[in-house]
């Protein structure tokens, strides 16, 4: 059985012993990650506001659509980006398969539909309020949307870290088009797997702790900003 | 400073707007006059606030016209007019950031839209509270932050949707003096209220709806005196209940 | 503003955060499919440093089964394969995706088991035997059922047993699909019988209540040859790298490193380059 003060040791000794070759891991989880959220950020809040306020004909099959890739499986992804990197697939040529930037591409594309999603629910909904005086300001559905993603950043804030939240437990699609490559494509959840294959499960586990505790960290912060900005400018 | 080619005379000529084949609103004709003090009356449900927001533009109507004088550009007369809403629109900013916001939008300079937000702030005694989110503001400093957000973008037509409903007698008080300087500075102020007080110390001219038909366009001193029509006659002795 | 500076020094941190990776790569690198069993056995840890060290190319390494290993090759993903299959290596060559076999090394598989050994095979040198008794009996067997090197070596020990798995496959025997290591977890988990090589074996945490039950039978030889894939057929490998990790593993000083891993006093890999029939 595994022993509490067996992962104990372990968090301590991954931490202090080898904390060259963690710390190495956990930049990588880290900059995968969050390139991944960032990027998916810039490129889905305007979307997803986009998709709140355009009327086009099929909108609503798209709301639908983009709803169900919220629940894409991971490993669906990960095989079809895969096909598409490797050598002999359409995008071969860039030789990005087993790098970092697949990673972050299947990442991406995991995290992108929620935050369409979910920013399209929220901008939606303040849209509502805002509409009359948007509206009288001459501000068109179009030019509403910087003033909409800005005052609705506090529950913008909610939506990333669920990206964020789903990019960092993530393993399936990185394991695929990453590789596990030790030094290089190795993260905290790849290693977790790893690990838990090699059989040591107090390694896995103190990874584990690791990952969480950093989670935590993560969400605590932008949880705590966001609770200070929202009183500094206003409960929203 | 002050464009002299005023947009008004507004004329408005067999306005209607209909939902799923019910009429809301008929107006066969409407004239707002300009700089005259245009107070919009008539029982909850009569159209009033249709009537305003077609008006500004922000509903199509079904059909009929809304012209203004002097042609212009359609974002040009969007430029000269403003509302201030019933439940004023408070943006998750601070009271300065909304000035400035709106002023962005209507095309301010950076530079410009700072120095607006602060005169006009100092005008209408919100200069302590600049710093502070808008969303914290008390109901009354809430529709004072609107109706100063909606006169620095210095409109030749403003609409207001109740602006002293819900208020105390004060803030109510405040208000119509925001609109007296308004109204001296030379814009041209449509209102609708449920205050019959406020319509009798400040109308120049009535509109009274009943049923979203425009019943009587009224000097507003006839008006209280002999309306001309029943449904009037019966709104102001408090016996129309519907 | 000292908010927009703040936002812009938040930003300008998190994109620094997520570039520091593109610090780590390494300009001159060529990608190894490999097997789950060289790399959960440790060998590749002091194998790829020392070859690194002498050559300043890197290694990546990408584990999977044999089968899938060469799949990532044929798919053009990699620049040399290391695995041990011979029969699916020899149709690999035969198909045109490798240039020339080399063989390594060799280790060997072990059946491992639970204590209570309900086969009855503890101690037997007969490994066709041993399989025997476990499907008479119908003892708990975890397979790989990946198409890995192990797996095939598997399907091979049941033909030489006699036993016909279509035939008498039941409850039993689970295909778990997954590599050496979770097949060990989960035969520890069922009290169940495996095949694994003794590298992974060796280095594998989680033993509980298994034990090797049979080993040292000839046909538990496990074989590991490398190849480079056929630049004829994928234009991208890299052709001087990749042969200069082949010439190098095959080499003595490259023999010497794989005689040289050892996990406790165990020697687990026993170097054959020069064994043309290996």
């Amino acid at each position: 059985m595994l022993q509490d003060m067996t992962i104990l040791s372990s968090v301590l000794s991954l931490l202090g012993g080898d904390g060259g070759r963690l710390l190495e891991i956990v930049l990588l989880s880290l900059g995968v990650t969050i390139t991944a959220v960032v990027c998916a950020g810039f490129v889905g809040l305007p979307l997803g506001a986009g998709l709140a306020l355009v009327r086009f004909p099929g909108r609503t099959v798209v709301i639908v659509l983009v709803n169900t890739l919220m629940g894409f499986p991971p490993v669906v992804a990960g095989l079809v980006i895969f096909l598409l990197l490797s050598r002999s697939g359409p995008l071969g040529g860039l030789g990005l398969l087993f790098t970092p930037k697949a990673m972050m591409i299947a990442q991406f594309v995991l995290v992108l539909p929620i935050v369409v999603a979910l920013s399209r629910q929220t901008i939606e909904d303040l849209w509502t309020e805002y509409r009359d005086h948007l509206t009288s300001l001459g501000a068109g559905r179009l030019g509403s949307i910087p003033t909409l993603l800005w005052d609705a950043r506090f529950s913008l804030v909610t939506t990333m870290l669920a990206g964020l939240g789903r990019a960092s437990a993530e393993v399936g699609a990185i394991l695929i088009v990453g590789g596990n490559i030790a030094g290089f494509t190795r993260t905290m959840t790849t290693s977790i797997a790893l690990e838990t294959s090699k059989g040591d499960l107090p390694l896995a586990m103190a990874l584990g702790v690791i990952l969480m505790s950093l989670t935590l960290a993560i969400n605590g912060l932008a949880y705590g900003i966001s609770r200070v900005g929202a009183r500094f400018s206003g409960k929203s | 400073m002050r464009d002299t080619t005023s947009l008004l005379p507004l004329v408005v000529r067999d306005l209607r707007l209909e939902m799923e084949g019910r009429v809301l609103l008929d107006v066969p004709i409407a004239r707002i006059q300009n700089r005259k003090r245009s107070v919009v009356l008539g029982p909850n449900g009569a159209g009033k606030t249709l009537f305003l927001k077609l008006c500004h533009g922000l509903v199509p109507p079904t059909a009929g016209s809304i012209e203004f004088t002097s042609p212009r550009s359609a974002a040009e007369i969007r430029r000269k007019q403003a509302m201030v809403f019933q439940k004023p629109v408070m943006l998750r900013r601070s009271v300065r950031a909304n000035f400035t916001h709106a002023l962005a939008m209507a095309g301010v300079g950076w530079s410009e839209r700072r120095r607006i937000a602060t005169e006009t702030m100092a005008q209408f005694g919100l200069t302590a509270l600049a710093d502070v989110p808008a969303r914290v503001l008390s109901g009354g400093e809430q529709q004072r932050l609107a109706i100063a957000r909606a006169a620095s973008l210095n409109p030749d037509l403003l609409f207001l949707d109740e602006p002293t409903s819900s208020l105390d007698p004060t803030a109510s008080r405040q208000i119509e003096d925001m609109l007296e300087v308004l109204h001296e500075r030379g814009v041209t102020l449509v209102l609708t209220t449920h205050d019959l007080g406020l319509a009798r110390r400040f109308a120049d001219v009535i509109f009274f709806f009943h049923g979203g038909r425009l019943v009587e366009e009224n000097d507003a001193q006839t008006f209280f005196s002999s309306p001309q029509s029943a449904e009037a006659q019966a709104f102001l002795e408090h016996r129309l209940f519907w | 503003m000292l908010r927009r500076t703040f936002i812009q020094a938040a930003a300008s941190a998190l994109i620094a955060v997520g570039l520091s990776w593109s610090a780590h790569a390494e300009d001159r690198f060529i990608t190894v499919a490999s097997t789950t069993s060289t790399q959960d056995s440790g060998l590749f840890n002091v194998l790829l440093p020392a070859f690194t060290a002498k050559t300043g190319i890197t290694v990546k390494v990408i584990a999977q089964g044999t089968g899938q290993a060469l799949d990532t090759a044929r798919r053009g993903d990699a620049d040399v394969v290391f695995v041990h299959a011979k029969a699916q290596e020899l149709k690999f060559l035969a198909d045109g995706f490798g240039v020339k076999r080399y063989p390594v090394m060799y280790n060997d598989f072990v059946v491992v088991g639970p204590k209570s050994d309900p086969a009855g095979i503890g101690g037997s040198k007969d490994v066709a035997a041993a399989f025997k008794a476990i499907a008479d009996k119908k003892a708990p067997f975890v397979s790989r059922g990946d198409k890995s090197g192990t797996n095939t070596a598997e399907l091979n020990l049941w033909k030489a047993a006699g036993v016909d798995l279509q035939a008498v496959r039941g409850d039993w025997y689970r295909e778990i699909g997954q590599g050496m290591g979770a097949t060990l977890n989960t035969a520890n988990a069922m009290a169940a019988y495996t095949l694994s090589d003794r590298g992974t074996w060796i280095a594998f945490a989680n033993k509980g209540d298994l034990g090797i039950v049979v080993e040292g039978d000839k046909k538990l030889f496990n074989q590991y040859g490398v190849m480079l894939v056929n630049p004829a057929k994928i234009p991208t490998v890299k052709v001087n790298d990749g042969q200069a990790f082949i010439d190098w593993l095959v080499s003595p000083e490259g023999q010497a490193v794989i005689a040289g891993y050892h996990i406790g006093d165990k020697q687990l890999f026993f170097p054959n380059a020069n064994d043309p029939n290996a």
